[in-house]
């Protein structure tokens, strides 16, 4: 096997940004500070997009920077602001013996998820050098895409968006 | 790189999300614990993009990003309007819809 298959330096990327995100996550269900939570989401987010951009997906990593990032995060801290959190620690964010239920779920899930993932997909490999495909020529087969045979749900996505931004008004405004 | 680096990333993200929402009491948190679930499909979504070669994944996980904003922001508000007429967001106080 050559060098290049391996790609050393990807996968060393790939492992310590991997280690972040799980960190993170972890940290985001089990901190007992709402805004250290929401900060750590964002850790998780921000490795989300490095991970797009190793696998040469450049226009989702962009776009994951700037809704979840950008938006969606500046939602969540408005939402833990205006219900009043404590900013401290908070003994009441989670249930009562709920890791008893949470842990053994999420664990046989995760059993049965990688025993057919590592069954099924073995060492299938991505194809090399993908990174270096990034370009213009990769978002311009991206947007033929989403405005030829994906159109319509991008029609449909636009309703959506349309009658969230209304309802969110509807439902947060005082009457 | 192999396929499964990035499908095994996606399942423990996955799980982690899931003990979330079981686990955690505060409405935030659990639409927190959701977004998790979302990331960890769309990392799903464009390694499977990767292996095949077309755009279709990226398409989708561009998608799944827009629902995923537009339920942010409903649910925030729906979690706002439950606190402003009970002046708790724990979802063990929510018990009307129990038959």
């Amino acid at each position: 096997m050559l060098a290049s298959d391996i790609q050393v330096a990807q996968n060393i990327g790939f492992g310590i940004i991997a280690a972040i995100m799980i960190l993170g996550a972890l940290r985001v269900v089990t901190s007992s500070n709402v805004v250290h939570a929401a900060l750590s989401l964002v850790a998780v987010m921000a490795g989300a997009a490095a991970q797009y951009l190793l696998l040469a997906a450049e226009f989702v990593a962009v776009t994951q920077v700037l809704v979840y990032i950008g938006a969606v995060m500046v939602l969540f801290l408005f939402g833990v602001m205006l219900t009043r959190a404590k900013l401290g620690k908070d003994v009441d964010l989670n249930n009562d013996k709920g890791w008893m239920l949470g842990a053994p779920v999420a664990l046989l899930m995760l059993g049965v998820m990688a025993y057919v993932l590592i069954d099924g997909f073995e060492d299938t490999k991505l194809p090399a050098g993908a990174v270096a495909k990034i370009g213009a020529a990769q978002n311009n087969a991206l947007s033929d895409k989403i405005f030829s045979a994906y159109a319509l749900p991008f029609w449909a996505l636009s309703f959506v968006l349309l009658a969230a931004v209304i309802g969110a008004i509807v439902l947060a405004r005082k009457d | 790189m192999l396929v499964n680096n990035f499908l095994l990333l996606g399942a423990v993200l996955f799980c982690i999300g899931v003990y979330g929402v079981i686990v955690r009491k505060n409405a935030v948190l659990v639409l927190m614990s959701i977004e998790l679930i979302l990331n960890s499909v769309n990392i799903n979504l464009l390694a499977f993009d990767q292996m095949h070669g077309n755009n279709d994944g990226g398409v989708f996980a561009l998608y799944i990003i827009a629902v995923a904003a537009a339920e942010v922001g409903v649910g925030l508000a729906m979690v706002l309007l439950i606190f402003r007429n009970r002046k708790t967001i724990s979802l063990d106080d929510l018990s009307e819809m129990k038959g």
